[in-house]
């Protein structure tokens, strides 16, 4: 079920936002909307949901509307129509006491420029959410504490946060958030200020920190590497709008037009794509029933010089080559372990493009994609260049 | 010829109409003008009797240790705040020096009582601040001395009406200030205190203010001065102090009195705003 819905959202900045909206409903784009009448269209009726426990990122260039969808989200920014389901409650209809409520108890966010209280020691930062509550300082600092130590900051309470790097400060931030154990994490171009190093150190952590906490997170992002590392679907907006949500490899495989594939264009597919985006279905003989003899036929039939043997249950078992099996045809034998080799390069499904560059090249043999034990697709040299030059049928399907 | 286009409208009686308002204002809220007088008036006169009876060599060292605390603990504000104390002392003029602390301090007490919600007012709502910051122009704008007029109506003379004249100059900085310090907060940061579920005067305290507070006590040091100032013109209508000596060594055209109470006054302008200054910047340093 999912936690957050949005439904038609639509943020119109200015006079008259209802007028507005008609136009926007007439077809008219953006830039005539801000011609005609001076209004700025935040966001255009977005709808989506975001299932617990997923990173839902909202990807878009710097004026897309994404910092102001994240805001209609939790209401620092009055939507102008639309409605935000949180745990099935129309957030919009809440007066001021039940909305603070959802956002000291279920919803946190963490900022851009990390949004630090200069005149607060990082653990009082960090009990900020806590203290609004009234919760008593013993347990708020033992909260505060607790969200610091996740995030490794656990030595650093009494420091002031000008004090720190940038990629303590902000997590710090994630911290602050964390303290609250909400239910939903906005986190809003989070790690966008900070150098790139720093940057993928964080967003490894925050996978981490996710394995073990599975909060559902909404992160904004206009850094392409970074939704397809992080996000588990991504939506892509363009003026408010958004255009495509899919998961990383949708989006990849299959730009919904244009702009999209635009965007995507010079993504490192190497970084992204999988083992099982590119694998082929095997050609296998079965050890138990088949011998020599058959394993040579059926490579004479499709052209390959070695061949994958596994059992009745498809476990993959070894693989034999075309002269191997020719031999031991000559010399009359009849079980095909006789010839078993068994130094099979091995993947798992998972495993992105990138690593198996290394595991290819050494190998005379097809790379074998195993998933417990059992083999599930092959990748030979030409599907994984055939990837790389962006061909869109090299998919998952292939396999079955 | 031409003229007469400027003649067309008869005197308007904007003086008449004032001290008309005033006296009215003077006969309807006696009730309340009087009781402030003389309840005031008392408090006033209590405090300076109060801070009198401190011994001035005690006085003299407690305002050194507090220079000494807020100011970093570097002895040069203390040292001068004693020897210039010791001046005053010695030219014999501590009972008026006293008087005038007295009036200078409760003067601000209450412009910072006053402003600071007032300013905390106006940095909320857009309305107030266009309504107010002309209010303020013209009370700074408008000369001093035409305050003493009204304050001696409603309050007759003395340290009451001095404290009423102080008042109306030296609040503006202390609202504007406070405006300021709140309005110039980071979006960001008020982004965070709302969203995590800040009621209205959690945000303000837990966050506006103490980010604005910098701002405000540059608005607080400039109300102090202000207060100071004034203190010259309020012996006019008889508020006792430093002021008193320098208004009659004008009368009298005394060059020697007149210079020693004026530099009397220029110490506690000094001692007053390094003091005021420093509770700021003290804490920042940390």
């Amino acid at each position: 079920m999912p936690i957050i819905e949005v439904k038609n959202l639509s943020k119109i900045f200015g006079k008259n936002p209802v007028q507005t909206l008609k136009l926007l409903d007439q077809g008219l784009s953006k830039k005539e909307i801000l011609i005609k009448t001076g209004n700025t269209v935040g966001v255009n009726r977005a709808s989506f949901s975001v299932n617990a426990g997923e990173i839902f990122v909202i990807m878009g260039l710097s004026g897309s509307g994404k910092s102001t969808l994240v805001r209609l989200i939790n209401r620092l920014i009055e939507p102008t129509e639309g409605s935000v389901y949180v745990d099935g409650e129309d957030l919009l209809k809440m007066d001021k006491k039940a909305l603070r409520k959802i956002r000291r108890k279920k919803i946190s966010m963490v900022f851009q420029r990390f949004a630090l209280f200069p005149h607060r020691t990082v653990l009082e930062n960090t009990e900020f959410g806590l203290e609004i509550q009234k919760v008593p300082k013993g347990e708020r600092r033992q909260k505060a504490i607790k969200a610091l130590e996740m995030v490794g900051l656990g030595e650093y309470l009494n420091q002031k946060p000008n004090q720190l790097s940038g990629g303590m400060q902000q997590r710090v931030g994630l911290a602050r958030a964390l303290a609250n154990d909400p239910e939903v994490l906005l986190m809003d171009e989070a790690f966008s200020a900070l150098d790139p190093l720093i940057r993928k150190e964080m967003q490894d952590e925050l996978l981490d920190l996710q394995e073990t906490m599975k909060k559902t997170i909404i992160f904004i992002t206009h850094d392409l590497d970074e939704a397809l590392r992080l996000g588990d679907r991504i939506a892509l907006m363009k003026d408010g709008s958004i255009v495509q949500i899919g998961t990383p490899e949708e989006i990849l495989v299959n730009p919904a037009n244009d702009y999209v594939e635009k965007f995507v264009k010079d993504v490192d597919r190497t970084k992204i794509l999988t083992a099982q985006h590119i694998m082929k279905r095997p050609e296998t003989i079965n050890l138990d029933k088949h011998g020599p003899r058959v394993a040579l036929e059926r490579m004479r039939e499709e052209g390959i010089s070695s061949i994958f043997v596994v059992d009745s249950k498809r476990n993959l078992k070894g693989y034999v080559t075309a002269d191997d099996a020719s031999e031991a045809g000559k010399k009359g034998i009849r079980d095909i372990r006789e010839i078993l080799k068994t130094d099979i390069p091995c993947v798992d499904k998972e495993t992105p493009m990138q690593e198996i560059f290394a595991v290819i090249h050494g190998s005379p043999i097809p790379v074998a994609v195993v998933e417990n034990e059992k083999l599930i697709g092959i990748i030979v040299r030409g599907s994984v260049i055939a990837a790389l030059a962006g061909e869109s049928e090299v998919s998952g399907q292939n396999a079955e | 010829m031409l003229n007469d286009v400027l003649n067309v409208v008869p005197e308007i009686p904007i003086a008449e109409k004032t001290k008309e308002f005033t006296d009215w204002i003077t006969n309807s809220f006696s009730f309340l003008f009087d009781p402030i007088k003389e309840h005031f008036g008392n408090f006033m006169e209590l405090s300076a009797n109060t801070l009198l009876l401190i011994p001035p060599i005690v006085f003299i060292l407690i305002v050194a240790i507090i220079a000494f605390f807020t100011g970093r603990k570097q002895i040069g504000l203390p040292t001068f705040a004693i020897v210039g104390l010791w001046f005053i002392y010695n030219q014999g003029l501590w009972n008026q020096f006293i008087q005038t602390f007295t009036l200078v301090l409760i003067a601000s007490i209450l412009s910072v009582v006053i402003g600071v919600p007032i300013g905390i007012f106006m940095a909320k709502s857009k309305t107030a601040e266009s309504v107010i910051t002309p209010i303020l122009d013209f009370m700074q704008t408008m000369p001093a001395f035409v305050y003493l007029i009204p304050a001696v109506a409603f309050f007759g003379i003395g340290m009451v009406p001095g404290v009423f004249a102080s008042l109306i100059f030296a609040t503006p900085p202390t609202v504007r200030f406070t405006n300021l310090g709140i309005r110039q907060v980071s979006k960001e940061l008020i982004e965070a205190s709302e969203a995590f579920g800040s009621t209205g005067l959690q945000k303000l305290f837990k966050v506006e203010l103490p980010m604005a507070k910098t701002t405000i006590m540059a608005g607080i040091n400039q109300t102090v001065m202000l207060a100071l100032s004034m203190v010259v013109i309020a012996s006019m209508i008889g508020a006792p102090g430093l002021g008193r000596d320098v208004l009659s060594a004008l009368q009298r055209a005394q060059v020697g009195p007149g210079f020693v109470a004026g530099v009397a006054i220029v110490i506690l302008a000094i001692i007053m705003d390094r003091i005021t200054q420093n509770i700021d910047s003290k804490r920042d340093s940390i």
